[in-house]
């Protein structure tokens, strides 16, 4: 079965959703697939596709694909489909792979499932839906099947082999979206692919107690993230609230610090594979969700809980 | 500016979700419906665009049955000027796409606001698949837009960070929480929707591409076991040992 893969890359080093997304596809085809790179690589770094079941490349280098523009990304990324005659289309559910993928479907005429989280089985595949307060299979009823996987729903590893790379060009029509300025948060796991992430709540008391989320994240080499009412008075960045109206996030680990666990918060993590909360009431509903509680107070627990990973990472 | 704004209903932030006996959908008893939060969000920001602009018109489109004319009333009554229904349920997001396309490509709108996704199916699909029928481009989970002629310039997340960009009307962008605060409809606003234009349009094609075979609830979580909070390093040993996640 023929399987593309759009495996997105960030100046020029892809992101660990593309070794996950080339894997899946290549779980799928039942073997080798083709990739889709976008913007300016190195071929040698391009051809590490070919460790996670990779067996062509397709490099658009172009440098104006180094910015995303949803309308061309679709354009060339539905047309390599249909030069490799692809059956299904995979592409990661992160905000690049979000704005593309519809588009790429309607170009395909192709059946769409956002966000699934498991491999299909035959042509159904599974999403959660409800924020996270249930999950549906959908049947996908036309021929070429266009999904985007959740971010860490896939485990893989890495094996051998190098993937051909091919050189292409490819010139988009219609009008463009041309990007003026960029503010990234530098340096920083992303939250939407981190395999750990500590989270911060009300309980925190005020932004210059973020040290204890932030020094608990950097043993962990973790993400840090809050609940909204902490974005929304500014003690943290509205890029890190989670929840029904901020990202939906589903980590290995997720470290609950001082946040009550309603249900619009839960909404956006309960799929996490492991909940630990930590929290002064007992009754705090997040103790519901969460795997291993911890009742007791941030500014003493956290230290600790620091300490005791530090003495293990050494051991 | 000529605007169109797409608005769905979902179930409250707070509902309970079940399913019904043969798990093929949502139980409707007791959910109380409400306009998509973000789809508030572009109604609002609609509102301020041709506000500061000091003209144009705020459409409001929505696929769904007649048990959607309270949300597309509110909607009038945050200020929208007219609003048009197309009678059918929404259930499958191309489908919902072509409905709304079909409507658009025929009205010349500037801009067209969709929600960043629906809080029901949590898609994201419906903006981008639009944009693509009418061969637009789209700017996805904005967070600012202000407009200059037909220059936006708007402000997106993007994956650890945000960024920002130019387009040319027409063009499709959907709201992202930030964008501003949902305007709340105040008396006037309730009395005058009343009488503003609500145009019920039938679909057209039946072409569903998926569909749902069947809906579960989350598996329940086994319970929680707490540990003392002195004795952190039972907790690492649990999560190295027992849940392996360390
Ligand atoms: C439409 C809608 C959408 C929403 N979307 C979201 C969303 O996406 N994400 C989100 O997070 N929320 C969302 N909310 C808000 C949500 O309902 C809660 O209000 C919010 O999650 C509470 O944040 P919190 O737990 O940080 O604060 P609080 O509810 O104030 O809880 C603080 C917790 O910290 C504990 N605590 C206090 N001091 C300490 C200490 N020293 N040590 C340990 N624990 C301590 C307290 O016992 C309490 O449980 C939404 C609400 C609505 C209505
Ligand atoms: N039935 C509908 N009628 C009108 N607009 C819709 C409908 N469903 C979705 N939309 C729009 O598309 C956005 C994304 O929805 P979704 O693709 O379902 O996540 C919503 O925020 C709405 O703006």
């Amino acid at each position: 079965m023929s399987v593309l893969v759009f495996a997105e890359n960030s100046e020029g080093r892809f992101k660990k959703a593309a070794f996950e997304g080339v894997a899946f596809a290549s779980a799928i085809a039942g073997g080798t697939v083709t990739a889709v790179v976008l913007g300016s690589m190195d071929a040698a770094n391009a051809a590490e596709l070919g460790k996670y079941g990779a067996s062509k490349v397709l490099h658009y280098s172009d440098a104006s694909f180094n910015s995303m523009d949803a309308g061309v990304f679709a354009q060339v990324i539905s047309d390599a489909a249909s030069k490799v005659g692809a059956q299904w289309v995979i592409v990661s559910n992160t905000y690049t792979g979000k704005a593309v993928a519809p588009r790429v479907a309607v170009r395909l005429n192709a059946a769409f499932a956002p966000g699934i989280i498991a491999l299909p089985e035959g042509n159904t595949v599974k999403r959660s839906v409800f924020s996270n307060k249930g999950f549906a299979d959908f049947s996908l009823n036309q021929s070429v099947k266009v999904v985007s996987l959740t971010p860490n729903s896939y485990s893989f590893t890495e094996g051998s082999g190098t993937a051909e790379v091919e050189s292409c060009s490819f010139s988009p029509s219609g009008n463009r979206v041309s990007v003026k300025e960029v503010k990234k948060a530098a340096g920083k796991v992303p939250l939407t692919e981190a395999e750990v992430v500590v989270s911060g709540g009300r309980g925190l008391k005020g932004p210059e107690n973020w040290h204890l989320i932030e020094n608990l994240a950097d043993t962990l080499n973790a993400a840090t993230a809050c609940s909204k009412p902490v974005s929304d008075v500014h003690w943290r960045p509205h890029s890190e609230h989670v929840g029904q109206t901020g990202i939906t996030i589903k980590p290995n680990l997720y470290i609950a610090c001082g946040i009550s666990g309603a249900i619009q918060h839960l909404a956006g993590v309960s799929s996490s594979k492991v909940i630990v909360a930590i929290n002064t009431d007992k009754e705090a509903p997040f103790f519901k969700a969460a795997d291993y509680g911890v009742v007791g107070d941030v500014f003493d627990v956290l230290p600790r809980l620091n300490d005791a990973i530090k003495a293990f990472k050494n051991s | 500016m000529k605007i169109l704004v797409c608005v769905s209903q979902v179930p409250d932030t707070t509902t309970k979700i079940t399913f019904t006996p043969d798990n093929k959908s949502l139980n409707t008893a007791g959910v109380q419906f409400i306009i998509n939060p973000y789809d508030e969000l572009g109604i609002t920001k609609a509102l301020e665009l041709n506000e500061q602009t000091g003209g144009g018109t705020v459409t409001v489109i929505t696929v769904g049955g007649a048990d959607t004319e309270p949300n597309i009333r509110k909607a009038l009554a945050m200020g929208a000027d007219d609003a048009v229904r197309i009678d059918a349920e929404p259930t499958d997001a191309f489908f919902v796409a072509q409905q709304i396309a079909n409507y658009a490509s025929s009205q010349n709108f500037d801009i067209i606001f969709t929600g960043r996704e629906s809080i029901d199916y949590n898609g994201g699909q419906v903006g981008g698949m639009v944009a693509e029928l009418l061969n637009i481009p789209h700017v996805n989970v904005i967070t600012a837009i202000t407009v200059n002629g037909n220059t936006g310039t708007v402000e997106r997340d993007i994956d650890g960070g945000r960024e920002v960009v130019e387009v040319t009307t027409p063009f499709l962008v959907s709201a992202q929480k930030d964008l501003c605060e949902p305007r709340i409809p105040n008396m006037r606003g309730i009395m005058t929707a009343r009488t503003k234009p609500l145009q019920v349009i039938a679909a057209n094609g039946a072409d569903k591409r998926t569909e749902v075979a069947q809906f579960q609830a989350p598996a329940p979580k086994a319970g929680v076991k707490f540990i003392d909070p002195t004795n952190m390093d039972e907790l690492v040993s649990l999560l190295h040992n027992e849940a392996k996640v360390l």
